[in-house]
């Protein structure tokens, strides 16, 4: 619980970095936030696309395993859009967010603890929440809801190869099958949860690297354990926003 | 160009009184009173383990004393606003052991951190200032160059540079000479003396340097398990009769175990106790 406190205190601070401050003459560095969002955002995507493409068509597969008993093959484009739109497209984007960037965070502030570039920044007057971790909240809450989409858009596109191949779709007809079945509270509760797991990603992150002792040995602890940590809360905010969800939209 | 850090005219920069600090149990400083005066070069004399590291990360505010004041520009240090603190920071320079410098930015932008950090000032002139300052430690030409790319002494010399970009009235070393050749070493000596002759900086120097010690200092402090053993200038500590001080001067290692037989019992007591 102490932990949580902790990670939520990280995410206010940098959130009153990144959103308040600016507006009192502290000028953001948007050039950081821009490099961290290339890094997080642009160069997830091409194993982003294809683990979510086979996960479209694994979705199509186990979906028609069970529908085709009913004659209901025709409903494999609503299983995959609504599987992956409102919960995998999120949650896998978060897990290979986590393994690229989420350790790459906890890494990179963890080596700066441990040659005293943090103590640097502080006796410079330059708060390191401000200066590594405003940009990487920035970054990750604008990039994840990107990812997602993206996400969400190669799980169909991985479904409807299946669609098409065995379940008797033409490609424009999966693709009507799936806008026909899809909400926009589909998506939007969808791109909700991912900005949640964006900040909880960057914070565990973040809390784990500058939580890192001292020698290259902790450096590897913060890592695993931002991983660790991340995956944990990452399911458990996906718990809670699903649950959430239930009981407003029924 | 910038205001004095002390706006009361005394000749006093610093000044500790009764300073403790722990880390949770255990107590690292037992009490330190000491004084620093404006423009003065202070060397801290230490073994490892000693406390003098934890003396100087507690003077710049890295670490929180458990109770004593550290008085500087009217502030006390050991009970001040994070804002006050920030503020006071812009006036020290800190040059780490390992330099500390950003591996992600080039030299000349670490120099320039601070400048563009803090101050409104124009990019082309920001770049000016950098190499000037980069100039002032002998690094002309080397401002496009990674940290990776520099040699130790090089790195030094460009953290030192950092140090420097806000005009510091207090300038802090941590082993500046420690892991350099001593031709290198005998270079950042060189510079400090510059810097103390040239901007009548007050300096502050954590070493276990002997020579490079004698050769800087106006004030010396040793400090022993965590407690000020002896201070006073080069002449004073040469002359200081303490055990302690001797010893580390005249570089004794700690006596032996003396009896053979105590020793071999001491060792096989430890087995035992292992085994059981």
């Amino acid at each position: 619980m102490a932990y949580i406190g902790a990670l939520v205190r990280l995410s206010a601070q940098a959130g009153y970095y990144a959103f308040v401050s600016p507006f009192r003459g502290r000028p953001l560095r948007l050039d950081r936030a821009f490099a961290q969002a290339m890094e997080v955002g642009v160069r997830a995507l091409p194993v982003l696309s294809l683990i979510t493409f086979f996960i479209g068509l694994i979705l199509a597969m186990q979906g028609a395993y069970e529908l085709r008993k009913f004659g209901a093959m025709h409903f494999v484009a609503d299983a995959v859009a609504i599987s992956m739109t409102r919960e995998l497209g999120p949650l896998i984007t978060a897990i290979v967010v986590i393994g690229r960037s989420g350790s790459a965070f906890a890494a990179e502030i963890g080596t700066m603890k441990v040659n005293e570039e943090i103590d640097a920044l502080e006796t410079m007057a330059i708060s390191p929440v401000q200066f590594l971790v405003a940009p990487k909240f920035i970054a990750m809450m604008l990039m994840l809801p990107c990812l997602t989409i993206w996400a969400n858009f190669m799980g169909v596109l991985g479904g409807s190869l299946f669609g098409v191949w065995k379940a008797d779709f033409s490609w424009i007809g999966y693709m009507h099958a799936t806008m026909d079945a899809l909400f926009l509270r589909d998506i939007v509760t969808g791109l909700i949860k991912s900005i949640m797991f964006g900040m909880t990603i960057t914070a565990v992150g973040c809390s784990e690297g500058l939580a890192t002792g001292t020698g290259a040995e902790s450096v590897g602890k913060s890592t695993t354990s931002a991983v660790v940590v991340s995956i944990f809360l990452v399911v458990i905010v996906d718990l809670v926003f699903t649950t959430i969800f239930f009981f407003v939209e029924s | 160009m910038t205001a004095p850090l002390d706006d009361t005219g005394s000749d006093s920069m610093i000044s500790l009184r009764d300073l403790r600090v722990r880390y949770g149990e255990r107590e690292i400083l037992h009490g330190i009173t000491m004084e620093v005066k404006r423009g003065e070069t202070l060397v801290i004399l230490g073994g490892s383990g000693s406390g003098k590291s934890t003396l100087l990360r507690t003077l710049v505010g890295l670490e929180k004393p458990s109770s004593g004041e550290i008085w500087l520009r009217g502030k006390n240090l050991a009970a001040i606003s994070d804002a006050d603190l920030d503020e006071i920071r812009r006036k020290m320079g800190m040059s780490f052991q390992s330099g500390a410098l950003f591996g992600s930015m080039t030299v000349g932008e670490n120099v320039g951190l601070p400048l563009r950090e803090h101050t409104k000032l124009e990019n082309s002139t920001i770049e000016i200032m950098t190499r000037l300052k980069l100039e002032q430690v002998g690094l002309a030409g080397f401002e496009d160059y990674f940290p990776s790319e520099l040699s130790g002494g090089m790195k030094k010399r460009a953290a030192v540079a950092r140090a420097l970009s806000m005009d510091p009235e207090i300038l802090f070393f941590d082993e500046p000479s420690a892991g350099l050749d001593p031709i290198i070493a005998a270079g950042i000596d060189q510079l400090i003396l510059e810097l103390k002759q040239a901007f009548h900086m007050t300096i502050i120097v954590v070493t276990h340097e002997l020579a490079s010690a004698f050769l800087i200092a106006d004030q010396m402090v040793y400090i022993d398990k965590g407690y000020i053993i002896a201070q006073g200038t080069p002449a004073e500590m040469k002359a200081n009769p303490a055990p302690r001080v001797r010893q580390f001067f005249d570089r004794v290692p700690e006596p032996e175990v003396e009896q053979e037989l105590d020793y071999l019992q001491m060792l096989t007591a430890d087995h035992r106790r292992v085994r059981r």
